[in-house]
């Protein structure tokens, strides 16, 4: 679907606060998802009870912005209820979509809620046309966040070709993966994206010093040593250095986080109809500043100005960043 | 335990030559106790036209020897070449196919039966009953899920006549990715990779910097290092009524009697622990696992 609107500015919020300050700062939309395994956040101390998702919507509806509740991990076998209520929740509080990944839950949606807006979460990983038609066609999607594989030219070919809005990520932390088609999380410690809504869980992190170095280990497995006076990463697995034949060094993808406003004319002109933020586990602050420089960006780019350049380089964590797939050479 | 269960032969994932590919396709008709065997790129798509002119005289042996045949599809689809593979597989309405994209279930009409593998997220009874409705005949379970798990959708895959399959030898498939890390290691762009994971017949090992043996690149796949094996697992697997045992291809010559032991276990003629001691002496060097299925983190190996 080619775009001739505004693009629409989706960004993070994973507590009330930061809710309020997503729309304060000119969020158009704002995502959040409950406080348990249902969403792809589940961290201690984050996300929303129903009560708190309510007056979420009625504040954002009020500053007129729009509420999504991602409800994104897969249910596990015996225990859908507890997600199916997550969608019935979302409804009766008001939300204007969910984004939802699981077939079996698309299906619930569409059954039980068939007015409520479906949007495809990032970790269905439908990354071309024919998938994402097929998501349309069967489950009447109306928006597919589109997997963090794709180049700009590969976006603009699937927005000629599908009925469906598409949502891009732009800025925030960077899945090198398919997203919901990755278990190396599990693989070292148990804990998944998909069942349980967790990447290299905290409660899984261990640093221990050795030889001057500061080793950092997820379960059993070093996932990267750095000198002591070095600030150690978090051990996010495929961030992590490792040998691979003679290769030593950061196999996967380096510890970079995703920067595409560079980018926003060109996903605009590739017919992109949202721009995603992601970081429902920062802070107030934090959202609030790359929200409000977003909403520059995009406002100059449907101004016509040039998007002001590197602005968003101090909330990187200091890291460096990158387009990702969006350039092809990224491959 | 009897002939009701069968043993899958899965896609080969790795870039091994046309020649090796053939060589061990024709002694798996000739030898291997498997009941069907996965043909077809699964990780790549540059890979299938160095073997593509021999998929139809390897199907043809493999009919003879009695094996059924099952073409795998593409597990990541992003190029206007690679949807052109599904449709491609959906042509062949005598052949079944089994998905591993839902790029390839678009392709396919209603009430066309397929084969699901265990890259699609089969985690609960509705997405289970939606593949069922579609015409799902059998499902090869996501390597990740817990016993409690299986035995659950096993029950409910009877209750539509699918036949359950879990990955129960080899090398776990655990992400995939835009990016190819063999040609990243080797300092080279996807685009002219020069083929570099041909030179890992089993994937490239990736180890932890105190070098521990963790995982396993194969192009812009992940595996795992461990081989995942549910030799000592198959009696109870079997009582929560999993009816299919999927083999993933490994090289040095050993898949037919690793076919074998299962077979034998199956079969009821040796214990699952015996069967153990067994496959650890015929790999010598090879660490195994069976976290996932015991709850437990995925490179975890728990003895019966």
């Amino acid at each position: 679907m080619q775009n001739s609107r505004r693009p629409e500015l989706v960004c993070p919020a994973g507590t009330p606060a930061a809710l309020r300050a997503a729309v304060d700062a000119g969020a158009d939309s704002v995502y959040c998802g409950f406080c348990d395994e249902t969403n792809a956040r589940n961290f201690p101390g984050l996300n929303f009870t129903s009560v708190e998702l309510a007056e979420g919507v009625r504040y954002a509806h009020t500053g007129g912005a729009r509420i999504l509740v991602a409800i994104n991990t897969f249910p596990r076998a015996g225990a859908a209820e507890l997600w199916h209520r997550a969608i019935d929740n979302a409804v009766r509080a008001g939300a204007d979509a969910v984004i939802l990944a699981d077939i079996g839950l698309l299906a619930y949606a569409r059954e039980r809620h068939p007015d409520l807006r479906r949007h495809l979460s990032v970790q269905a990983a439908a990354s071309n046309a024919d998938a994402i038609r097929f998501y349309v066609e069967e489950f009447g999607v109306r928006r597919v966040v589109l997997p963090r594989v794709l180049t700009v030219n590969e976006i603009a070919a699937i927005n000629r070709e599908v009925a469906c809005e598409t949502e891009v990520f732009v800025f925030g932390g960077l899945c090198v993966m398919a997203e919901g088609r990755c278990s190396l999380s599990s693989y070292a410690t148990g804990k998944s994206p998909n069942m349980n809504g967790v990447c290299s869980p905290a409660s899984h992190v261990h640093y221990r010093e050795e030889k001057g170095e500061l080793v950092s280990r997820l379960g059993d497995f070093t996932i990267d040593r750095v000198p002591r006076h070095q600030p150690a990463p978090y051990p996010t697995l495929c961030k992590g250095c490792f040998s691979a034949g003679d290769y030593r060094g950061h196999v996967f993808e380096d510890p970079v986080s995703l920067d595409a406003a560079t980018l926003i004319p060109q996903l605009v002109q590739a017919g992109v109809s949202a721009f995603k933020i992601e970081g429902r586990q920062r802070s107030r602050s934090y959202i609030r500043d790359v929200v409000t420089n977003f909403r520059r960006a995009v406002d100059a780019q449907m101004a016509g100005e040039p998007i002001p350049a590197g602005v968003l380089q101090h909330l990187s964590e200091g890291q460096t960043t990158t387009a990702g797939a969006y350039r092809k050479t990224w491959r | 335990m009897t002939r009701n269960s069968t043993i899958t032969l899965g896609p080969l994932l790795f870039n091994w030559t046309a020649d090796q590919w053939s060589d061990f396709y024709a002694r798996i008709a000739d030898e291997a106790p498997v009941d069907r065997v996965c043909l077809g790129e699964v990780v790549c798509s540059k890979r299938l036209p160095f073997y593509i002119d021999r998929i139809p005289q390897a199907i043809e042996r493999l009919q003879r020897a009695g094996k059924e045949i099952i073409l795998s599809s593409l597990a990541l689809v992003t190029l206007k070449r690679e949807r052109q593979m599904c449709a491609d597989l959906a042509i062949h309405d005598d052949l079944e196919v089994e998905v591993n994209d839902l790029t390839m279930l678009a392709r396919l009409g209603h009430g066309r039966s397929f084969t699901v593998g265990p890259l699609i997220n089969v985690y609960n009874e509705g997405t289970l009953a939606y593949l069922a409705q579609r015409g799902a005949t059998r499902i090869c379970l996501p390597p990740e899920l817990p016993f409690a798990s299986i035995e659950l959708l096993s029950g409910e895959a009877a209750f539509y006549g699918i036949e359950p399959e879990v990955w129960a030898f080899g090398r776990m498939p655990l992400a995939i990715s835009g990016r190819c890390y063999h040609a990243r290691v080797h300092g080279l762009a996807k685009d002219n990779c020069q083929f570099v994971c041909g030179k890992d017949p089993d994937g490239l090992e990736v180890d932890t910097l105190d070098g521990e043996a963790f995982l396993a690149v194969n192009g812009v796949q992940t595996l795992s290092s461990t081989y995942c094996s549910l030799l000592e697992d198959i009696g109870r697997l079997i009582s929560s009524g999993v009816t299919s045992f999927r083999l993933s291809p490994h090289g040095g010559g050993k898949m037919v009697a690793v076919a074998e032991l299962f077979r034998r276990v199956l079969d009821a003629q040796m214990g699952g622990q015996e069967a153990g001691h067994s496959l650890a002496a015929l790999l010598p060097g090879t660490a195994f696992s069976n976290g996932f299925l015991r709850g437990r983190y995925g490179a975890a190996y728990e003895r019966a």
